[in-house]
């Protein structure tokens, strides 16, 4: 707990320590609340909800996630910093859990500082803040199982652009897995238990029953799963690659 | 105490370690040397437990490195080669970070700061970003986090790289001045250096040890009586490249 504690500690400070977390903020809050007010038609729809504002969020994190998790494992591999971490007295995991939720805590911030959007809500009308909790637990947990990934995919190479596209695409293909589209490819020659499977592992149909307001243990059940077997994932491979 | 029994590391077909033994004891400052690639720093990493051998073993202070990692790497200080760091982080928050990982409470922590930054010379860099420092620094801020803990084991991978020549002696008497209670194994990168500050010298080449003496016996094996001439008729010989073949 204690390794675990100073790892985080250092991780989340230096994302202060230089303009990312500046860039990535003020980013991620321009591009939430335009998305929310230009395509999800925020004013003009009546209601006094979040939901246009939180629908948004899976593609919005499909970009901007990446670009957090890219750097945890690939610029500690680059830079050579990673066998000054990992010939100190922790463990593979203490690593990968002090980096992973600094990595969260930072994707945290930067939702929380969302607010006005809600402020914005409640001035305006009555809204059901218990649905607007619940969403910005589902969007929370959603960063989380992004993060997981591109944690895992960043100890993959030393090249963080790499680990940005891989993760971008591995992503997207958790968020499809939803779709019609895609679960069409499948129609007809698959067993329905497979097809209500890999429906089942999109982010979005368990972030979508999230943020209706419902928090289903299922749902919550399943972004731990995504996000202990990605970390998982990423310890064996930091083991695997840690010294290419 | 550094016992290696039989250690070998291969990464394919490729030997970079080639079935080496040897152990060290308190007092000791080894000197690792040997051509570029000989496998020096791959020993070190195993040694550090970065690197996990492909066959035998290591045991440091009365801990074997694979089975129990974190007591091994608690009693050893450790430079990697080319001192890395975080370099977005001032050195104090750097030092400060190993000190908490390594465990050290808020006394000690305090008067092992004040201890290594005094001994690194760091004072007048201490709130500066890492990577906005010279080589020489960086280097020894390195060196500063390897001693924080007072280690019973210091491995040391070029700790004199990039230092002037004042850092350098300086360096070396530090290294003196710590020898007497512990284990310092380092891979120096001109073999002046050997004869500055070691007790016994180890040469491999493709992975074998080649020869393990006091750097004085070592260069009485030469004619010349100089280091560098043992130095490149020990590593050029047909033995040393058919340990490779």
């Amino acid at each position: 707990m204690h390794n675990i504690k100073a790892i985080f500690r250092r991780e989340f400070s230096s994302y202060f320590a230089t303009p990312l977390a500046l860039v990535f903020i003020v980013f991620f809050l321009i591009l939430a609340a335009a998305f929310a007010f230009q395509f999800g038609n925020f004013y003009d729809r009546g209601q006094s909800d979040l939901a246009p504002f939180f629908s948004y969020h899976p593609w919005l994190y499909l970009f901007l996630i990446p670009a957090i998790s890219m750097r945890l494992w690939a610029e500690e591999r680059k830079s050579g910093s990673i066998e000054l971490l990992m010939t100190l007295p922790v463990t593979t995991w203490q690593a990968v859990i002090g980096k992973y939720l600094a990595a969260w805590a930072f994707a945290g911030v930067a939702l929380a500082l969302t607010f006005p959007m809600w402020i914005t809500v409640n001035y305006l009308g009555d809204p059901d803040n218990g649905a607007i909790f619940a969403g910005y637990i589902g969007s929370f947990l959603m960063a989380g199982g992004f993060l997981a990934i591109g944690a895992c995919l960043s100890a993959a190479t030393r090249n963080q652009v790499i680990a940005f596209i891989f993760t971008v695409v591995i992503c997207f293909a958790f968020l499809l897995s939803g779709f019609p589209m895609v679960l069409s490819l499948f129609d007809g020659w698959a067993p329905q238990a497979v097809i209500d499977a890999i429906a089942s592992l999109s982010f979005l149909t368990h972030f979508q029953s999230i943020s209706k307001g419902v928090i289903d243990l299922r749902d919550l059940l399943y972004f731990a799963t995504v996000i202990a077997v990605w970390l998982a994932a990423n310890s064996i491979v930091l083991d695997m690659k840690k010294a290419d | 105490m550094i016992e290696i029994r039989n250690l070998s590391k291969r990464y394919g077909a490729l030997t970079a370690v080639n079935d080496i033994s040897f152990s060290v004891g308190a007092g000791q400052v080894l000197g690792f040397l040997g051509p570029n690639g000989a496998g020096k720093s791959t020993t070190m990493k195993m040694i550090t437990g970065f690197l996990t051998p492909t066959a035998g073993s290591i045991s440091v202070c009365g801990h074997d490195v694979e089975t129990s990692p974190l007591a091994a790497k608690a009693c050893m200080g450790y430079l990697p080669e080319g001192a890395p760091s975080y370099g977005e982080m001032t050195v104090r928050g750097f030092l400060e970070f190993i000190a908490e990982i390594r465990g050290l409470d808020a006394d000690k922590r305090k008067s092992r700061l004040d201890d290594v930054i005094n001994r690194l010379q760091l004072g007048s860099v201490l709130e500066q970003m890492i990577e906005t420092l010279s080589k020489g620094f960086k280097r020894r801020v390195g060196l500063a986090q390897a001693l924080i803990h007072d280690p019973q084991v210091l491995i040391l991978d070029e700790p004199t790289d990039g230092l002037d020549p004042n850092q350098k002696h300086q360096v070396r008497e530090l290294i003196s001045t710590l020898a007497q209670d512990k284990i310092i194994v380092i891979s120096p990168h001109i073999l002046e250096e050997v004869d500055a500050v070691c007790n016994r010298a180890i040469i491999i080449a493709n992975g074998k040890l080649l020869a393990d003496d006091t750097p004085k016996a070592l260069a009485k094996r030469a004619p010349s009586g100089r280091l560098d001439d043992v130095f490149r008729q020990i590593t050029t010989t047909p033995a040393a490249q058919v340990a490779h073949a």
